[in-house]
């Protein structure tokens, strides 16, 4: 790391990698809250197929709205981690009372959350598709929804977070407030892999989400930093 | 140019403004409802398939369309409040939300009142179905978050930003969970083109549609003076508000 300079001329780059790398440095020293969501995310992909039975059949074909439920629950699990620590140590003020853009400092913080959890999810996801039978053509089509969706939930996740981040128990509010807004990919996501899985090209609900994708990375952060100043108040 | 509207941003003027307006929404309501129900409920004609289960549409149609009306006047308040900092349109907004909450909760009852007979099911995942639930979950996020501050000025300016984020959410929403499923029967009545339900039954229709807006204006009215008092009570225009009204009281 640079050694840390009293003056603020600090290219956006180089604010955005140093709160990039800082707060990764900071996950991989807790590991935990790396590995349990996703545990978190094992464990109810494997609860189930003991809730509904065994059958291959019944399995393949709720297995796309089985992982993508799984994903959006485990990433609003893990979502506290965003802004709390940083909240209650006084870290979170002090960026935001930097010089620097708020876009940039928040851009930075969503795209480590997403790297430490998003990323993960995307990894483990096949092997889970296996134990659910998930139709070999729709594999592709997991892949690439949750590379496009996984993003578009922790930046929209980052808009309830930053609502909630001053509030003691914010836990179940976040909830009710993210998940209503993770509609929309959830929809196209599973129909995308559906689709895959008759064979028939899925490029338009692809392209849907590419676009729910750069809408969220353009316009959440905006939200997030004013959020962010209505929490630390 | 907008000079006229500065006096409103005053709370005392602003409580005045909406108790002068309500006796007339109220009024308004009254009259419009009275008539328009009656109408519709006894001499509008029965639908000629769906008998005479078809006048819960009477109903049905105003709280949905307002459910929606409502979010958008919502975010609208929000926006005046992020843009231009006025506390009292994040009191409108939090009088709005409650409303909002109910009208979307009876457009769903109603629906599924209406579905039974019709479809044979309480409840379908159809399209409008689930956006006006999904509706419905928005709105009680806005009001979660509402109560989760202690601080109402704080509350205000969170729940703004959830109402906006919501709002670019909501067609989003709708198309998605359309485009995901869609049963319920097209949209009968549109503003412009010619629509496509008789006059013997539009007109009723319009009487109910205005006295429901009429009702959810008197009511925001009443929450938004209220909202405005709570707000301010320790200014001294609530406190000579309230002795002026304990001591009309006593001299009674």
């Amino acid at each position: 790391m640079n050694k840390p300079k009293p003056q603020t001329n600090l290219s956006y780059r180089m604010v955005f990698s140093l709160i990039l790398m800082r707060d990764l440095t900071i996950a991989l020293r807790h590991k935990d809250d790396i590995i349990n969501p996703l545990l978190f995310f094992v464990i109810v992909v494997t609860l189930f197929p003991l809730g509904i039975g065994p059958e291959s059949q019944t399995l393949s074909r709720i297995a796309p709205g089985i992982i993508w439920v799984a994903a959006l629950l485990s990433t609003l699990l893990s979502l506290d981690r965003l802004f709390k620590s940083d909240h209650s140590d006084g870290s979170l003020e002090q960026m935001l009372l930097s010089p620097h853009p708020v876009f940039i400092l928040v851009l930075a913080k969503i795209i480590a959350h997403w790297l430490l959890t998003g990323l993960p999810l995307i990894l483990i996801a096949p092997l889970l598709a296996v134990l659910l039978h998930l139709n070999e053509q729709s594999y592709g089509a997991l892949m690439l929804t949750l590379l496009l969706g996984t993003p578009v939930l922790s930046l929209l996740g980052a808009i309830g977070v930053a609502l909630t981040v001053g509030i003691k128990k914010g836990g179940v509010l976040l909830s009710l407030l993210v998940l209503p807004l993770y509609i929309p990919v959830l929809i196209f996501a599973t129909s995308a892999i559906d689709t895959a899985a008759l064979g028939l090209p899925y490029n338009g609900q692809l392209a849907i989400i590419a676009a729910l994708f750069f809408g969220s990375l353009t316009l959440a952060p905006f939200a997030v930093g004013a959020a962010l100043k209505v929490s630390t108040n | 140019m907008w000079k006229w509207l500065h006096p409103y941003a005053n709370p005392e003027v602003s409580y005045h403004f909406a108790g002068r307006m309500l006796p007339w929404f109220t009024a308004l309501a009254a009259l419009l409802l009275s008539i328009g129900l009656v109408w519709a409920l006894a001499f509008a004609p029965a639908d000629y398939q769906q008998g005479d289960s078809f006048r819960i549409f009477y109903l049905h149609v105003p709280a949905a369309s307002l459910s929606m009306g409502i979010y958008l006047g919502m975010a609208i308040a929000a926006f005046t409040s992020i843009v231009w900092q006025l506390k009292l349109a994040d009191a409108s907004a939090a009088a709005m939300a409650p409303v909002g909450a109910v009208f979307t909760t009876i457009a769903l009852i109603t629906g599924a009142a209406w579905g039974k007979p019709m479809w044979g099911t309480w409840w379908i995942w159809d399209a409008r179905l689930t956006s006006e639930l999904i509706l419905l979950f928005l709105y009680l996020g806005v009001m979660a978050l509402h109560n989760a501050f202690e601080d109402k000025h704080l509350a205000g300016k969170a729940a703004g930003i959830l109402t906006l984020v919501g709002v670019i959410n909501v067609p989003i929403i709708k198309y998605s969970v359309e485009w995901w499923n869609t049963l319920h029967q097209g949209s009968t009545i549109s503003k412009m083109g010619k629509p496509s339900i008789s006059t013997d039954m539009l007109w009723p229709f319009l009487f109910c549609f205005l006295g429901f807006v009429m009702l959810v204006a008197a009511i925001i009215c009443i929450r938004f003076r209220s909202e405005v008092l709570a707000r301010n009570s320790i200014r001294p225009w609530v406190q000579v508000l309230v002795a002026t009204q304990v001591a009309s009281k006593e001299n009674k």
